[in-house]
């Protein structure tokens, strides 16, 4: 009988054009995302080099960094900026590269982009030159973050050189409480290993939980399986995966849609596979959570308090906590719910769907945002924005006094204008709360899209639970 | 890409973990379409405050640390987004080595792409080779790569481990996408196959 193998062992097996004696593999790359902050180098090094894109067919380019979240239809202010949107344009055009512009309805960000467009399927290799690719494993693809140069390199090879990652089971079980999120999940699993406990490795997310979330919560898991260390997250595709994808632009149809679900459902660990590390989580008891420092491994419980620097025992750990309330501006021993916050981001990578759309206007439905803060809702594509406006979500929205943006990266990096103001404390249903992540100086703690929600209305982090 | 054979420089030890690349490099200097110019940008938060002024305790603004070309670093260096605009940083700065416990798998990829010598070593070997950063002016270390051995002002050497494959590639310089492109009929072969196999790819 042949190996018991995990889903990530079968894609892999699957993509290996050559394997060299030391191991070093080159995999083949089924398809490539492109958009304009980390691309313009690799198309610049083709031409150098006198060299074409080998598959154009299977790459997609959208803009989405850069891009304002105001009226972009007369053009982007910021000429650097402008400058990149352009290069984008050009060499998709000179490369016969499908591009979605910033004023096409099918724009956004990129990892949202994908999936929406079916371009994302189960047991493909997806690249992206951002490390967010990690989303796409949602499907039980295997999905990973590249450098420029290695971008360059799938667009002239359709391959990429790797090393085989280690295997990492994430086993998720018991029934979520109400408004606690696939974000409060994942938010709990880098607590629980630390932003490298995943280096070296790709995990699957799998167990009872991982199985009830929509396609939007897991991509929201997956999503941030780079903020554990692992380069790539996966979940086994099943019925949901694959009602999601039918009949989406880019997904095969009919017959062919028949034959690759046939090979869809072949994709999951095998009973007995091994996992090089395993890790278990209780999501029966998970509370929403909330980051208090200043990386995403430094979390607490909404009901909890910000841990003092002498309560931390390990000494790189206690300096790295000593630094990070520096920056926050926090003392260590507040209540997380005493935290009075000035502006609220929802959107990004990790939750700008329209599932997490829909979670926020259940919260604020009626209400008010507190008129001590700013609050901005940035839809993650195009598409996004017109289902929202569809269901009238928008109008729940700006009635609340929530800003109702165009689609993009927005303030989750702050490479276009919206950014924090130097002080400027945001909850944020992003990925990242780094030093200067948001704005120079700007203070991030990152949320669910609910919890976002209900700090918008009352001006300081709430119990989502105690809504009720 | 550069070779890498052996180097011999000025050690810069920046003693903090979790080091991610926004902070190597933040997202104002990303809005550029080259790959050289970016050492201006390296750390800018840490070595400038908001109206531009040096902050003179920083390491990189002390002699002879202005002119280091190791970095020793803590662990999960390079943690964060992929952009590879944090080697090129590094190495527009003048930096061509990096030595911490870990590094994140993104941008330990990216240095080898740009010559760029990612060392791991366990943290007591680097407590060692922090002694010797501090040393000002002797703050040198040389890197002999062929060897796979670090050697200290004071005669002393430790051994790395490194990829024999990476190992190659950084010695000869050589470009992947060539090495690569001779392997093109694996590729077409591949390609056919997976043509009837996954046709709806």
């Amino acid at each position: 009988m042949a190996k018991p193998r995990t889903l990530y062992d079968k894609i892999w097996d699957e993509h290996l054009v050559h394997e060299a004696p030391d191991g070093t593999s080159l995999i083949y790359i089924d398809r490539h995302l492109v958009h304009e902050v980390t691309s313009p180098q690799a198309f610049e090094g083709l031409r150098m080099a006198g060299r074409d894109v080998r598959a154009p067919e299977k790459t997609l380019a959208v803009v989405d960094h850069n891009v304002p979240t105001t009226d972009r239809s007369k053009g982007i202010d910021d000429p650097d900026s402008a400058i990149q949107v352009e290069a984008l344009a050009k060499n998709a055009a000179d490369f016969g590269i499908d591009y979605y512009h910033e004023l096409d309805e099918r724009q956004g960000i990129v990892h949202v982009v994908g999936p929406e467009q079916g371009f994302t399927l189960p047991g493909t290799t997806i690249v992206c030159g951002d490390s967010h690719t990690s989303t796409h494993g949602a499907f039980g693809a295997l999905a990973h973050g590249i450098g420029t140069s290695e971008v360059e390199h799938v667009l002239a090879t359709q391959t990429l050189i790797q090393q085989k990652a280690k295997n990492m089971l994430v086993r998720v079980e018991g029934k979520l409480p109400d408004n606690v999120t696939a974000k409060d999940i994942i938010l709990a699993i880098i607590g629980e290993i630390g932003t490298a406990g995943g280096t070296g490795h790709v995990i699957e997310y799998a167990g009872e939980t991982i199985r009830d979330l929509t396609m939007e919560g897991r991509m929201t898991v997956c999503n941030m399986s780079i903020e554990g260390g692992a380069r790539a997250g996966l979940i086994a595709p099943d019925q949901k995966t694959f009602d999601y994808i039918m009949g989406r632009p880019r997904a095969p149809k009919g017959a062919a849609f028949e034959m690759a679900k046939a090979h869809w459902e072949t994709l999951f660990t095998d009973e007995g596979a091994h996992f090089d590390a395993e890790v278990v989580l209780d999501a029966a008891n998970l509370p929403p959570i909330v980051t208090w420092g200043t990386s995403p491994e430094q979390v607490v419980a909404i009901d909890g308090h910000v841990p003092s620097p002498e309560d931390i025992a390990d000494e790189t750990k206690r300096q790295a906590a000593v630094r990070a309330l520096d920056y926050m501006g926090l003392k260590g021993g507040e209540k997380i719910t005493d935290i009075a916050l000035d502006r609220i981001f929802i959107g990004s990578c990790t939750n700008g769907r329209i599932e997490d759309l829909r979670a926020v206007a259940k919260v604020v439905e009626g209400q008010h945002v507190n008129e001590n803060l700013n609050a901005m809702i940035v839809p993650g594509s195009g598409l996004v924005k017109l289902q929202a406006e569809e269901e009238g979500l928008d109008r729940i929205f700006t009635d609340a006094g929530f800003e109702w943006r165009e689609p993009g990266c927005s303030m989750c990096l702050a490479m276009n204008p919206d950014k924090l103001a130097p002080g400027e404390r945001c909850a944020s249903t992003s990925n990242r709360n780094f030093e200067g992540r948001q704005g120079r100086l700007g203070r991030t703690h990152l949320v669910s899209p609910q919890m976002a929600a209900a700090a918008a209305i009352a001006g300081h982090f709430v119990d989502i639970r105690d809504l009720q | 890409m550069e070779k890498f054979t052996t180097l011999t420089g000025i050690a810069a030890h920046l003693p903090m973990i979790n080091v991610d690349t926004d902070m190597i490099i933040p997202k104002n200097y990303l809005k550029t379409i080259k790959r050289t110019g970016l050492g201006e940008g390296l750390f800018a938060e840490l070595r400038y405050d908001e109206n531009g002024q040096k902050h003179e305790h920083f390491v990189l603004h002390k002699e002879p640390y202005t002119n280091a070309e190791i970095l020793i670093a803590g662990e999960n260096f390079g943690c964060g987004s992929s952009r590879e605009h944090a080697p090129w940083a590094l190495l527009d700065f003048g930096f061509r080595c990096i030595i911490a416990p870990s590094f994140a798998d993104i941008f330990y990829n990216n240095c080898f792409k740009n010559g760029i010598l990612p060392i791991v070593l366990p943290q007591e070997e680097i407590n060692k080779l922090i002694d010797d950063a501090e040393r000002g002016d002797n703050a040198r270390l040389t890197i002999d790569l062929e060897a796979q051995e670090i050697s200290g002002p004071d005669g002393g050497k430790i051994h790395f481990d490194i990829d024999p494959h990476r190992k190659r590639c950084l010695i000869e310089g050589l470009d992947d996408i060539g090495l690569t492109l001779e392997k093109a009929e694996h590729i077409d072969r591949f390609e056919e196959q997976a043509g009837t196999v996954r046709p709806w790819v």
